[in-house]
């Protein structure tokens, strides 16, 4: 098993930010398209935070031309270039699916300020 | 040009491959092997190398077994394993006394794991066979039962009728495998997707039979 461990750790990243549910966030994401790559940023409410160690991914809700968009990024992935905290949210649960069921003004997340 | 390693199932994890896809991996510690005897067609009537693998204290070998690694020259193993070549092979060259690491396979190459299934006891047609059951609840009486064996008219069931039993326990091979990754100081060898048996089990790993590039 401790083989498996040092794999796991020897892959986890160190330069995440420390953030949570309710946060905005900014995640500048590798994309490959036609042997080039680019940088692509995905900004939105965190919905949850999921798993633990290397398995753990993170779910990012934003409202594009009025359809929502869920993307669910694995925390540790080398495809991440960065993750940008943009705004503390102040939540009371850790999964925020009732986010889901607003719209506009409903669906904001208060700040939570230090 | 068959080659093959003994080694011990770790577990499963997940890596990331170089596109940074997460790429589901068993781990398994491959070797270090050493070959115990070599088959050849003068005297055995075909070629394979002995492999042996894992430590065994000398008071726990019968006589036999140690006379048989006496010959060798080699320390006494747990496991030993025949692997079929033919003459005149990089792998069929491989001295008695010989080394055999995980650096055998490269990343990239595709392999077939052989391994004892984890024993699942006595069970129904619904784990053995996959055959489906009936409803759960709504006045059902009829759950996960064997159901059917044929018909009436010729008074007997036909041999092969897959019924409930004894499963797992057996030596099953998963063929085409992909090497991901091979650390060769760790004696560790990646392979994608799973393999049979359970942590901490033999498995045996050869180039696989089946070409794929």
């Amino acid at each position: 098993m401790d083989v498996i461990r040092e794999l796991e750790q020897e892959q986890l990243r160190r330069d995440i930010p420390e953030f949570g549910p309710g946060d905005t966030v900014r995640v500048h994401v590798k994309v490959i398209e036609a042997d080039r790559e680019r940088i692509q940023v995905f900004e939105g409410v965190v919905l949850r935070r999921s798993g633990g160690g290397l398995r753990e991914t993170f779910t990012v809700r934003k409202v594009s031309q009025g359809v929502g968009v869920e993307r669910t990024f694995p925390l540790h992935s080398p495809r991440i270039d960065k993750i940008e905290v943009v705004r503390r949210g102040r939540v009371r649960r850790a999964r925020l699916y009732y986010l889901r069921d607003r719209i506009g003004k409903a669906a904001r997340v208060r700040e939570r300020r230090a | 040009m068959p080659k093959g390693i003994l080694g011990r199932k770790l577990g499963m994890t997940q890596i990331f491959d170089e596109s940074g896809f997460a790429v589901p991996v068993t781990v398994i510690e491959a070797g270090p092997c050493v070959v115990v005897q070599k088959r050849t067609s003068e005297r055995d009537g075909y070629t394979a190398v002995q492999l042996g693998f894992g430590e065994q204290p000398e008071k726990r070998v019968n006589k036999p077994m140690l006379g048989h690694f006496k010959a060798a020259g080699v320390k006494p193993v747990r496991h030993l394993q025949e692997i079929r070549v033919e003459a005149g092979e990089a792998f069929a060259d491989l001295e008695v006394g010989a080394q055999v690491r995980a650096d055998v396979f490269s990343a990239g190459e595709y392999v077939d794991v052989s391994g004892v299934t984890k024993g699942k006891g006595f069970a129904g047609t619904v784990k053995r066979h996959g055959f489906s059951r009936g409803a759960m609840s709504h006045g059902s009486m009829y759950h996960r039962r064997v159901g059917s064996l044929g018909a009436t008219d010729p008074a007997r069931v036909f041999p092969g009728r897959r019924m409930p039993g004894r499963m797992g326990g057996r030596r099953r091979t998963i063929q085409g495998l992909k090497v991901v990754r091979v650390d060769a100081d760790r004696n560790l060898i990646l392979v994608r997707g799973s393999v049979p048996g359970a942590r901490g089990s033999l498995v045996l790993i050869r180039e696989t039979v089946k070409h794929k590039s």
